[in-house]
């Protein structure tokens, strides 16, 4: 099964459950860095979220061995890899590739453009999906930047090398 | 004001900035609720930021419309006044209106600020225009999406404002300000609340073999093919069967987007003043691109250079553009 | 004591259906007013003008006020003209329908249609100024906003009136959908929209029935039926009571709702004889209780 042929994302890689699990151990502890660093300073976006600040989203990059929970409560703020076997029940679910999936947190990419050239697909509560893409894109300045910044050198060298990969996989793509 | 001055949406402060820093000539905005027409989920401005969003805008220089266009039912007309009274009070450089109620209101009380007529008062003869100009001081007009390039030149012969007239986005079919097709299947209003196929009402579908369809409070809309580009889940876009038309068929239009760039010049021969750039609902990256692209070829034809359009393709509703009513009448 | 109504044709009935039609409402309609005219569509206003004295005569008669109502859209040069032409009327009354209406006929006497868009209390005062005597209120008004709407408008010495049955209209656009179902330009039409006398069904691609086309008019797939609820109307303050024609039994239908304003007929009783004037057609009141239009919201406290 080759993913560049085909551009829409229906089937996610199928990891086995052993790497998966060991997958989530090893970035977890990058996610949690990642969100409270977000959230202390972007808190504008929790007021954009309005209700669906308790919401769980799924964020599901399918080329990655994991899917990512997150429930954008400020209380109780939640974003962590889980195995797609184990994902919990979510309000949104989002997929596509996890490049994409950066650009349109990052406002590089257009959601609706993403959207209507089916590179992205959107299931459960549209508003929810809708609410967190307009508190996201609210956010000024780069939050993949302000990411790979946290992790020095090395996140900045892992951004540019995905960054480059991702181009290339989408040679003649129309929406780039 | 200039010539051919570009108006661009914002439907986030940081989208604002991003279109001011784009070169937009004016931003056009709204507040979180129903006083405008794209009160959509997590958009818009709260007071202090539509008070910090004019100040950036007029720092770089750039005009600050604020949309009040949405027609408030009775009984509720004072959230309209204190929002064009909050504009006022913010320095906004126009309003937008649609209804006479809040047209009259802000005549008698903001007599210094601008108002322009909203393309949702659908005010597509001189007769109608001349009627808003006469009885509300009325300074611009949006034009509907439905008269080709002749007909505007006449018109503009024939009324005493400026006109504005979309140039890209969605491209809407119904005339503006007389659609209840969202809220007969969602009672949500587009006229009364500012929504348009709420979210809260869409459900998007994945099936089997690829095909997704789109749904409007349980009523099917669309159903688009493994391979087929998708549009927006809105009923005058939907695909319908009819006695003649055992097959679905887009019963009004299809999934795309008006793009008139390759018109511009024709446009600003036919009396044009300023170009509306839709799209309040869509993200940065969006008002990034297409702002600078029309920026660009504007300033290239004032400059008698010719265009050189981006390829706008891509952020376009289906992927599919259209030169709709302006290129001929054959579109009605 | 309410007045009935009767709207404007919205479709393109044949001129002879329309004589035969007003004919049988001027002998038989328990009706007080007519609304005469092409809303719609300009390019049909040919095939029946030319009755309009007779009609108007027939009715007057008979006894109903007639109103001539102005064209929903004025965009085109024979628009603009026929609106020109309606607004320069001394007698009858005149509805208008566009703000290129209002503007020709300037502070003289006429009615507010419901495409004019009178949401509220400011923009009635506002239309009261320059006028108006009368409103048509949008159809898609919720009973809360009808209360105050109403209330403003009676007192500024203005009749108000409220659709209460047939389908409602939707959305109007510059292009012709009954020619594009049949792979034609509005201005190539052939007339098209004559075959569909209440209107082309439009259903979902998986047969739900949702929507009627009527030329570029778009119309709900259900009849509005507000009989349960003309008692409220009538204590909101609201005068005048609006029946769209359908193609079913008019007479019967506002025999019906005559009855029922007068308190002459049990509701249950009316409401089962609409339904079986009207055939398979589904009934809504969504729009009068705030929800989604299409639906019908079982009245608790009707009368």
């Amino acid at each position: 099964m080759s993913l560049n042929a085909d551009p829409i994302p229906t089937a996610p890689r199928r990891a086995s459950p052993v790497l998966s699990r060991l997958a989530c151990t090893v970035v977890q502890p990058i996610l949690s860095r990642v969100v409270r660093r977000i959230a202390e300073r972007h808190p504008s976006l929790f007021a954009r979220l309005g209700p669906h600040q308790t919401t769980d989203f799924l964020i599901d990059p399918i080329e990655l061995p994991f899917a990512l929970h997150l429930r954008p409560d400020p209380e109780a703020l939640v974003f962590r890899a889980v195995p797609r076997a184990d994902a919990p029940p979510a309000g949104a679910t989002i997929r596509g590739k996890f490049l994409l999936l950066l650009e349109l947190v990052d406002s590089e990419e257009d959601g609706d453009a993403a959207f209507f050239s089916r590179d992205l697909d959107v299931s459960g509560d549209t508003e929810a999906v809708v609410r967190l893409r307009n508190a996201l894109d609210d956010v000024d300045g780069s939050i993949a930047e302000e990411t790979a910044e946290m992790f020095g050198p090395p996140g900045r060298a892992i951004l540019a090398r995905l960054r480059k990969t991702y181009t290339n996989d989408n040679e003649g793509h129309p929406a780039r | 004001m200039s010539l051919a001055e570009l108006i661009c949406p914002a439907g986030t402060p940081a989208a604002l900035r991003t279109a001011v820093d784009a070169g937009a000539d004016a931003v056009y905005c709204g507040f979180q609720d129903a006083t405008n027409a794209r009160n959509f989920p997590g958009l818009n401005f709260t007071p202090d930021e539509m008070q910090a969003a004019v100040a950036y805008a007029h720092a770089k220089g750039t005009n600050v419309l604020l949309a009040l266009n949405t027609y408030p039912p009775a009984g509720q007309v004072d959230l309209w006044r204190q929002a064009a009274d909050a504009g006022a009070r913010f320095g906004v450089d126009a309003f937008i209106v649609a209804d006479m109620g809040v047209a009259d209101y802000i005549a008698r009380t903001h007599p210094q600020v601008r108002l322009h007529l909203s393309v949702q008062a659908a005010a597509s003869s001189p007769e109608a225009i001349r009627y808003y100009c006469e009885n509300f001081g009325v300074k611009r007009v949006v034009l509907p999406r439905i008269l080709t390039i002749p007909e505007i030149r006449q018109i503009r012969t024939e009324i005493p404002c400026e006109i504005e007239t979309f140039i890209f986005g969605n491209h809407g079919l119904m005339v503006e300000g007389r659609c209840s097709l969202t809220n007969y299947l969602t009672g949500q209003s587009t006229n009364m609340d500012g929504v348009c196929s709420p979210a809260s009402d869409v459900q998007y579908q994945r099936h089997e073999n690829g095909s997704m369809s789109s749904q409007l409070a349980g009523f099917t809309i669309d159903c688009f093919g493994a391979e087929e580009k998708a549009g927006y889940p809105t009923i005058c876009k939907g695909r319908y069967t009819a006695p003649h038309r055992k097959e679905g068929y887009y019963a009004f239009e299809e999934p795309v987007s008006l793009n008139l760039s390759r018109l511009l010049p024709e446009l600003i021969d036919a009396g044009v003043h300023a170009f509306k750039i839709e799209g309040r609902q869509r993200s940065k990256s969006y008002v990034r691109g297409v702002v600078t692209a029309f920026r660009k070829a504007v300033d290239d034809i004032r400059a008698g250079r010719p265009a050189d359009m981006a390829d706008l393709v891509a952020l376009t509703e289906g992927q599919k553009q259209t030169q709709g009513a302006f290129e001929t009448k054959k579109w009605r | 004591m309410t007045k009935l109504t009767l709207g404007p044709i919205a479709y393109h009935w044949s001129a002879e259906r329309r004589r035969d039609f007003y004919a049988r409402i001027a002998d038989e309609a328990p009706v007080d007013e007519v609304y005469l005219g092409e809303v719609i569509c300009s390019k049909r206003a040919p095939f029946h003008e030319a009755d309009l004295p007779a009609t108007i005569e027939r009715l007057e008669r008979a006894g109903k006020t007639v109103i001539l109502s102005s064209l929903a859209e004025v965009m085109l040069r024979r628009e603009r003209k026929a609106t020109e032409d309606l607004a320069a009327m001394d007698s009858p009354e005149i509805e208008i329908n566009n703000a290129a209406g209002l503007y020709a006929r300037g502070k003289r006497a006429h009615r507010i249609g419901p495409f004019m868009n009178a949401y509220n209390e400011a923009t009635i005062a506002w239309t009261a100024g320059q006028g108006a005597t009368h409103v048509c209120l949008p159809g898609e008004l919720p009973a809360q906003s009808i209360a105050v709407a109403a209330q403003a408008a009676r007192g500024l010495g203005l009749g108000v009136e409220v659709q209460v049955f047939g389908r409602a209209s939707l959305a109007v656009s510059a292009r012709c959908y009954h020619a594009r179902a049949h792979g034609r330009t509005k201005d190539n039409c052939q007339f098209v929209c004559e075959e569909d006398d209440d209107g082309m069904p439009l259903r979902t691609t998986d047969d739900r029935p949702i929507l009627r086309v009527n030329g570029i008019q778009t119309q709900s797939e259900s009849y509005v039926d507000l009989l349960p609820e003309i008692g409220q109307l009538a204590q909101h303050g609201v005068t005048h009571l609006r029946l769209m024609p359908q193609d079913v039994d008019m007479v019967a239908v506002a025999e019906l709702f005559r009855a029922v304003a007068d308190k002459n007929q049990a509701l249950d009783e009316a409401e089962a004889r609409m339904r079986q004037l009207c055939g398979d057609v589904p009934f809504s009141n969504g729009f009068y209780h705030g929800t989604a239009g299409y639906r019908r919201i079982a009245s608790a406290a009707a009368g």
